[in-house]
């Protein structure tokens, strides 16, 4: 069974903060909750489905189920890091198509600049069977997206002036968001001379941190034709859990690998056809990569592709991150995967800010990273159109 | 500077690999059923679903399939700073994680050849534990 034109995201809001040192988590949650529902025009007892993942607090989707009065036979609380809420919105369109709920609501929150988190840190990683061999060495969250640059670099010949080229076209797009974290244009040069981390990633190859987060709400057919909101049919998801590969892992791709054509063919459209992409960018070695693994260009030449000025938004061969992405706008919870769905879903309405509004954008991509390119990761890709 | 040497905590399934290292050996599970060397060590083949394994004394010599020099990082490793995370490819098959220590940050490459060196750890009650399995370049 295909899901393709069943489900529809009708609201889609992002948290305008991006620090929150007066607001507790839940609250939150419940802020974006409201958010998303008001901007579909529906409300709270119109929720019959809600999704979380490792960022509610409690028990999960039954604390937040009844800390937000819903009313659900239906949750998931599935955990993949900053690509869940592309899987929850996977799951709910799929829910959606058996005809098993009609109003899906996904939140996501976090207080990473004033909860008291560490940086970069969300996993569960205490008693993982991998924990003994993998967490003695001083692996940081950006240490382990380095072995992939550096990985990357040596068999195909990437720079870091091809990777300081994501950076300075999030930061142009961000110039133009009144919200975003980091609104000032960078140059390669600044990228390249500001501090190393872990080579060859330096701080402004990192995404921020933030606190805020995001919401979606994603319903059927039946309810959609009934609101006066534009809402954005769901052509095609894929997702895919990339491991370790049984000890011979390899760094120089990811599971978009495989989500990526699940999701093409699914939607029907090829990668020629998207005129928007929302690309995770925990760091911009991740945007690398991933650009390859879609196929948006041949295996190795993402450095030259985005050197040349492709991800540029608006007139960009494949425009991307046009809020400023996680390297500039947000990065809530440390977990990009919310945010990236909702710029696209700006884009598809004419509703990105002007200055990086994709002409005649029809058919988006949003494609989320979660857990480490350095040892498993779960990748999520997700095809919205403008209308069916 | 020596790096930070928290020993791990055997369990049940692990401990041939750590009892092992407590005698400076690099000792991995193998498959019974398909021959495949297991990383990481556990009791079940991830390439045929057996959990029929072996263990047996592998090499402790390989390459360097990636590495990262670390220089900034939150908590107790900051100390430590700068200092080398590293795939190594064993010569068996595995990419394990790791450090390369006594080495020349400047000149450590991918591909360069490394062998296995024990290093003292300690747990959380400071006493000793199972030594880490850290590599340095191969002596030629």
């Amino acid at each position: 069974m295909s899901i393709r034109g069943k489900a529809f995201i009708a609201g889609a809001y992002e948290h305008p903060e991006r620090h929150l040192p007066n607001r507790t988590l839940p609250q939150i949650h419940a802020d974006v909750a409201i958010g998303a529902l008001e901007d579909a025009g529906l409300t709270t007892s119109d929720v019959d489905a809600y999704y979380s993942a490792g960022d509610a607090p409690g028990f999960g989707a039954l604390s937040m189920v009844d800390y937000l009065g819903l009313d659900c036979h239906y949750v998931n609380d599935t955990e993949t890091g900053g690509s869940s809420y592309l899987v929850h919105a996977q799951h709910a369109a799929t829910a959606i198509a058996a005809g098993h709920i009609d109003v899906a609501l996904i939140t996501l929150a976090g207080k990473p600049r004033t909860g008291g988190a560490s940086p970069g840190g969300s996993g569960r990683v205490g008693d993982a069977p991998e924990a003994p061999f993998e967490s003695q060495w001083g692996m940081s969250v950006p240490g382990g997206y380095a072995l992939a640059a550096q990985r990357h670099m040596h068999e195909f010949g990437t720079t870091s002036e091809q990777l300081a080229a994501i950076k300075v076209a999030a930061s142009s797009h961000a110039q133009h968001n009144p919200h975003a974290f980091l609104q000032d244009l960078v140059t390669v040069e600044e990228v390249l001379e500001s501090p190393m981390i872990s080579d060859p990633l330096h701080r402004l190859d990192c995404c921020v941190i933030t606190d805020g987060g995001g919401a979606m709400v994603i319903v059927s057919e039946a309810v959609a034709s009934n609101l006066s909101r534009h809402c954005i049919p769901v052509l095609g998801t894929g997702s895919y859990v990339k491991s370790t590969q049984s000890g011979r892992i390899d760094l120089t791709h990811t599971g978009a690998l495989r989500s990526g054509p699940i999701a093409f063919a699914e939607a029907e459209v090829s990668p020629a056809e998207i005129d928007y992409v929302s690309i995770y960018d925990s760091f911009t070695i991740t945007v690398l990569i991933t650009l390859e693994d879609l196929g948006f260009c041949e295996r190795g030449q993402a450095g030259r592709f985005v050197a040349d000025g492709a991800l540029l938004a608006p007139h960009g061969q494949l425009p991307f991150n046009t809020d400023g992405g996680g390297l500039c706008n947000n990065h809530p919870a440390n977990r990009g995967g919310m945010t990236k769905v909702i710029e696209a879903v700006r884009q598809l309405r004419f509703e990105a800010n002007p200055e990086v509004q994709v002409p005649d954008c029809e058919i988006a991509l949003a494609h989320g990273t979660g857990g480490s390119l350095a040892t498993r990761s779960a990748s999520s890709t997700m095809i919205l159109g403008r209308s069916l | 500077m020596n790096l930070p040497s928290n020993a791990a905590q055997p369990n049940l399934e692990n401990s041939p690999f750590f009892e092992g290292a407590l005698q400076e050996k690099l000792v991995l599970p193998k498959c019974k059923k398909c021959e495949f060397v297991i990383w990481f060590p556990r009791e079940i083949c991830p390439e045929c679903g057996s959990q029929n394994v072996d263990w047996f004394e592998a090499s402790g010599t390989g390459s360097i399939y990636s590495f990262t020099i670390t220089r900034r990082i939150p908590g107790s490793w900051s100390k430590a700073t700068p200092f080398v995370l590293a795939y190594v490819e064993l010569d068996e098959g595995p990419r394990v994680m790791t450090n390369i220590v006594d080495c020349d940050l400047t000149q450590i490459r991918i591909g360069d050849r490394v062998e296995k060196v024990f290093e003292e750890a300690v747990d959380r009650d400071g006493e000793n534990g199972p030594p880490l399995l850290r590599f340095r370049p191969t002596k030629s």
